[in-house]
């Protein structure tokens, strides 16, 4: 257990050090550096300044010497200024990371609250009328395009029906809880029936594979009642697998939330990043992709632990070799 | 019966399958034929008229005008060419960086192929789409990319079908590795090592044909995904750059038309979507047609 931890956490650290290595050199390949932006914005500045102001920021130096610098700042804990925010970086970035939380947390209960009963009710009824439309509505879940699903909801919701805000946050000055739960509404539903149609195609999968094996046959010819042998001796084995799934999903999770927060306006992680990205604030598009790298990466090694503690077949060593 | 005969008789009985190769061959024509079917319509993608803008379907505007008074129907036929031609170039560079790389790991192991398992394992639990966005925002003419295509009107086209194909191969990848490790055990190849072929020829001439349906699956759900991707890109003006169509890109100004004029968001949507499920249910059936072992689920 220790040994797979800490070869894990060794794994992990070299992804985000490769990762902030990667995000570091591509920042830099991109349009305009903040010089040439102070320039733009200050048209008194003299070639000279530019170079002085270069200098001072340590912008004349090769690239990876300054991603060095970067890097033994950001392990002693200096993460460095938001540019856009004028506020260090983790001011900025910690709440947003909260409400990315609630709104991915939301959508993934909505979304096993469809996938679960959708999953076992198809797989229970292998190519009957459930099944079909439950297997159209999967491949309607993977293949629609994100933004479109949520322009989608606005023109019904907000268009046509006017029942539903189309922006994620309260203009009021202090919204009720009712208010919030209004402005959140579309937001959760955009981001779980997204991911409820890759979900509820694994629970159905597993759930079928489990059904058909030794002990549930068993259990069933010892007449254990049809809604007990389902849902006390079927599912929780189905289920082991799906979690591992679900963890490693939570990076694609991230992705729709990034588009999510950007079409409702929701004052997310997503939204901080592209902001970020488009406005060439580099120090938190740098560290907030490597923080959404890290929380994913958090995820799967829960999955993987989890995995392990479920299903007492699985050894840690075998999560290690496995793949 | 030869195998083709016996794929085609499994493949024609997935019915959603079927409808959906016949919806693509007829998308790809209406792709091919953009021009033609322009002119014979009188409309045209690029005149611009602002005298009519946002206008409702009409005789001399199928699908009525945009924002700045284009001809909606012109503008999705240009799109389609687009996005198909995206999609299927971007695919099948992935199924071509992906089989190599698949084929070279499973054949040797060892090292390299744990270092291409880890590798994917990282890129398919990775939040992609930031890292995509980053890649989308480099400068070509910082990157030394020559002068003439970093300031050719397509250079966004080649940029999106670069950035999908680098992060679209490691599927591919994954499914020729792990039937090549298979293969690399049958007799047919022990007996070809046996009578002097060398590596590159046994990987070509006896494994790659044995790899081949997974090649072509994967690819079929890849593009998919490629479409989906390069319109997210697109839709966030990072892909395709205007004035050239695409269905994402028509989609970018939706948002804030929504009220004034919510049909506009939806045709572009509509036909992105379609094609993408198209292409899964056509990869879902190609998947029973050509190995049927892999059990109904299809996946």
């Amino acid at each position: 257990m220790i040994r797979f931890m800490a070869g894990r956490l060794m794994q992990m650290a070299t992804i985000l050090l490769l990762m902030s290595l990667l995000v570091y050199v591509l920042i830099g390949l991109m349009p305009g550096d903040p010089i040439d932006l102070m320039i733009s914005a200050n048209p008194d500045l003299t070639p000279a300044d530019a170079e002085r102001l270069k200098a001072l920021h340590g912008l004349d130096r090769p690239l990876l010497e300054r991603y060095w610098l970067w890097l033994s700042q950001a392990l002693g804990g200096d993460l460095g200024y938001s540019r856009l925010h004028a506020r260090p970086v983790l001011d900025v970035l910690l709440p947003a990371l909260g409400n990315t939380v609630v709104l991915m947390g939301a959508a993934f209960l909505l979304s096993v609250a469809i996938s679960l009963p959708a999953g076992i009710f198809a797989a229970l009824r292998p190519a009957s009328w459930v099944d079909y439309l439950v297997n159209l509505a999967c491949f309607a879940g993977i293949s629609v395009p994100p933004f479109w699903l949520a322009l989608m909801l606005i023109t019904l919701f907000s268009v046509i029906l006017g029942i539903l805000p189309a922006s994620a946050v309260s203009t009021a000055p202090d919204p009720s809880f009712w208010d919030r739960l209004r402005h959140l509404a579309m937001p959760v539903a955009t981001l779980g029936l997204l991911s409820a149609g890759g979900v509820t195609r694994y629970v159905r999968a597993s759930m079928r594979e489990t059904l058909r094996q030794d002990f549930v046959r068993t259990a069933a010819a010892k007449g254990v009642g049809r809604a007990r042998l389902v849902l006390n001796h079927a599912l929780p084995n189905a289920l082991v697998p799906v979690i591992t799934i679900l963890a490693l999903d939570v990076g694609a999770l991230f992705s729709g939330a990034l588009i999510t927060e950007i079409m409702f306006a929701y004052p997310g992680m997503g939204k901080l990043l592209f902001d970020a990205i488009m406005g060439n604030d580099y120090n938190l598009a740098l560290v907030g992709l490597l923080f959404a790298t890290l929380v994913t990466l958090v995820c799967n090694l829960g999955a993987d632990i989890g995995y392990a503690a479920l299903d007492p077949r699985v050894t840690f060593a075998a999560v290690r070799d496995r793949g | 019966m030869g195998p083709w005969q016996l794929a085609w008789r499994r493949f024609r009985r997935h019915r959603l399958a079927l409808a959906s190769a016949a919806l693509l061959a007829l998308l790809t024509a209406a792709a091919i034929l953009a021009p033609q079917l322009q002119s014979v319509l009188g409309v045209d993608p690029n005149a611009v008229d602002l005298l009519a803008r946002l206008e409702p379907p009409s005789p001399a505007h199928p699908l009525g005008t945009d924002d700045l008074g284009r001809d909606v129907l012109a503008r999705l036929l240009d799109g389609a060419r687009v996005s198909l031609f995206v999609g299927l170039t971007a695919a099948l560079a992935s199924a071509v960086i992906g089989t190599f790389v698949g084929l070279i790991a499973g054949y040797y192991g060892g090292r390299f192929d744990a270092l291409l398992m880890r590798t994917t394992d990282t890129v398919i639990a990775l939040p992609l789409l930031p890292l995509l966005i980053v890649l989308a925002a480099v400068d070509p003419a910082k990157l030394g990319v020559p002068e003439a295509i970093a300031r050719s009107e397509y250079l966004s086209l080649y940029r999106v079908i670069a950035i999908v194909a680098l992060v679209g191969w490691t599927t591919v990848a994954r499914l020729v590795r792990g039937s090549t490790l298979t293969v690399r055990e049958r007799e047919f190849v022990r007996a070809a090592r046996a009578l002097g072929s060398g590596p590159g020829r046994i990987m070509a001439t006896h494994i790659l044909p044995n790899v081949a349906s997974p090649v072509i699956v994967a690819t079929t759900l890849s593009a998919g995904n490629v479409i989906l991707f390069e319109s997210v890109l697109s839709f966030l003006g990072l892909g395709i750059q205007p004035p050239i169509a695409s269905w994402g890109n028509m989609l970018t100004n939706a948002q804030e038309l929504i009220w004034e004029a919510p049909s506009l968001a939806v045709y572009p949507g509509l036909l992105i979507f379609l094609t993408v499920i198209a292409l899964n249910f056509l990869g879902d059936g190609l998947q029973d047609a050509l190995d049927p072992r892999s059990g109904a689920d299809g996946r």
